[in-house]
């Protein structure tokens, strides 16, 4: 049994997620406080080897990785049994994986291959008398849970996407790159991916920055067109309501909320949404939150930062106008 | 074809949660009801049923209080119901109940299909799903939002799932396990008929024994995870500062120059 922890890099077609940056600055700053080491382990298909040496200017010492056809296409069992396989060999105190949808379909798995615990979408992980203690939401947010694996390990731990800083990589750095091989052939791997469709263009709602979303008020589907307006402006994600999907304004892959994705940007732009707590559950962790409704009395107000009483046709233009002037 | 669909009771999205000084969490008033999650997965069960015949069976591990998640599952539509449960059960992280629900699943032998909601609304671990699909050695299919095909004859299912980029598209064997997600379908209301059903219902009781389940493998002593602590996060200060002005523009640009100053942009 070692101190050193283990972080699961995530990528897609080599296209690394912040999240996973996100995790290894996670896991840095735990392993200075322990005085050990971390570990990236970045499995995928061929051509992602230069993500090793990203993994350690973000903050790894080391890397396991392995360049495999079963392991381009993300499917947890052959993930999970390589990772699970390493984790046997070096024995670390911790495994940090982000809180994706793959991170969170893995976590678990790894979790009984290894009979150890998991601990979902954590926002904070902190020493308390040398035990390690997760902080997560629960009851949509509406309470906090302090988590401990206070005897298995390792303890496995899923990191809530922007609940954590993420790292400057330092260039400088330099650390071992060992490589793995996969531990499931083809045929003993039960499923096959046979295509992908990729959202359609934009900034992807989960990682964003900024997102601008647009509820009940914008009236239908051509009334994010302004929104669309803003958010292009801003650099932002596009986000809706469950009553605009509901009403079949907009796809279900935008939403935001309880039964739609959980998201955390800097800034969280509501249009035309009253902020039911459904609504609220999937932003309230945003860092600054703007409302802009007719109704006064909509619950978003008592949650946003900033707001504008208005005609969301007339304030979205004209907030576009501002940035623009501003931003160039 | 056998379906089966896990399914666990929560509080009500709407209600007001407390916590005490010894950390004990309530709901107040609010009724215990079918984690509206699950209502997507047994949706898709029984229309799952109806394309290629067959039995759903929903289960559910849980002190009485579950036998609300089951009653609204039969009222929907599903064949049979059984409560798994024994007081060491308690206190059960996702390691233990998935050791739990897999147990049952292995000992009905006869199941084609797994179906999970998304996640359960009061943990929020998304966990038990995947967890149950490695114990039984099936294909873990999380985040469903449409089943393209399924062929008992041949025991193979096609579905797409939900990334955070796009659509995954993936064929696998069966049994397989399924996390639904919504959109998959539009979950039908309960019927009197249903209702009716429902009430006169038998629900068999599983115990550890009855699914051959060793005792150190469930409740805190089978669990990775303890949660010693529940609290109330800090409540954010105060309403939110209303931008007023004499026209929209001057409002718009005041409130730009906040955002700027926050350095949010």
């Amino acid at each position: 049994m070692s101190n050193d922890i283990f972080v699961w890099i995530e990528q897609f077609n080599g296209q690394p997620t912040a999240a996973s940056w996100e995790a290894v600055g996670a896991a840095r700053r735990l392993a200075d406080e322990l005085g050990s080491s971390v570990t990236a382990c970045l499995f995928g298909g061929q051509g992602i080897a230069d993500l090793a040496q990203e993994a350690i200017s973000h903050g790894a010492d080391t890397a396991l990785l392995a360049e495999d056809a079963t392991l381009a296409d993300f499917r947890v069992e052959p993930q999970a049994a390589l990772l699970a396989k390493t984790i046997r060999e070096a024995e670390p105190t911790a495994v940090l994986i982000g809180a994706t949808f793959r991170g969170r379909e893995l976590g678990p798995v790894l979790a009984v291959e290894l009979d150890t615990g998991c601990i979902a979408d954590c926002i904070a992980l902190e020493f308390e008398d040398g035990q390690l203690v997760a902080t997560r939401p629960i009851y949509a947010g509406k309470l906090l849970s302090k988590c401990t694996i206070p005897e298995r390990r390792p303890q496995i731990f899923t990191t809530r996407v922007r609940a954590f800083p993420k790292p400057e990589p330092d260039p400088a750095r330099s650390g071992q790159v060992t490589r793995v091989e996969p531990v499931l052939a083809e045929d003993d791997i039960p499923s096959k991916v046979t295509g992908f469709q990729e959202t359609r263009g934009g900034v992807s709602l989960a990682d964003a920055g900024a997102i601008v979303s647009g509820g009940r008020g914008v009236g239908g589907p051509e009334g994010f067109e302004p929104v669309r307006e803003l958010a292009q402006v801003l650099g932002a994600a596009l986000g809706s309501s469950r009553a605009a999907v509901d009403a079949g304004w907009i796809p279900y892959e935008y939403q935001v909320g309880q039964t739609g994705k959980t998201v955390s940007p800097d800034l969280y732009v509501a249009c035309g949404i009253s902020g039911a707590i459904q609504h609220q559950a999937g932003m309230r962790t945003s860092k600054i939150i703007v409302a802009v409704n007719k109704d006064p009395e909509a619950p978003i107000f008592k949650l946003a930062h900033y707001g504008i009483v208005g005609d969301l046709f007339k304030v979205v233009p004209a907030l576009t106008s501002a940035f623009k002037e501003k931003l160039g | 074809m056998h379906i089966v669909v896990c399914t666990k009771h929560t509080p009500d999205s709407e209600a007001k949660m407390s916590v005490d000084e010894a950390g004990n969490v309530s709901w107040g008033e609010s009724p215990l009801i079918i984690n509206p999650w699950d209502e997507y997965a047994v949706e898709e069960a029984l229309l799952l049923r109806d394309k290629h015949s067959g039995t759903v069976t929903v289960i559910s591990m849980g002190p009485e209080e579950v036998l609300e998640a089951l009653k609204h599952a039969v009222a929907m539509g599903c064949d049979e119901a059984i409560r798994i449960w024994d007081e060491s059960c308690a206190g059960s992280d996702t390691l233990a109940t998935s050791y739990v629900l897999a147990k049952a699943i292995e000992k009905m032998d006869d199941v084609d299909v797994i179906l999970f909601g998304k996640s359960a609304i009061d943990a929020e671990t998304w966990q038990t799903g995947s967890a149950v699909a490695s114990r039984l050695g099936c294909p873990s299919l999380m985040y469903v939002i449409k089943i393209a095909e399924l062929d008992p004859d041949e025991k193979s299912i096609a579905v797409e799932r939900l990334l955070e980029e796009g659509r995954q598209v993936v064929s696998a064997s069966l049994p397989a396990v399924i996390g639904t997600t919504k959109s998959i379908n539009e979950p039908r209301y309960t019927s009197f008929i249903g209702i009716r059903k429902a009430a006169k219902m038998e629900y068999p009781l599983w115990t550890l024994d009855d699914i051959g389940a060793e005792a150190d493998k469930v409740g805190a002593a089978g669990s990775g995870v303890r949660w010693p602590q529940v609290f109330k996060p800090p409540e954010r200060g105060g309403e939110a500062e209303i931008i007023e002005a004499e026209t929209v523009e001057e409002a718009a640009a005041v409130l730009v120059e906040k955002l700027l100053a926050e350095k949010v942009i």
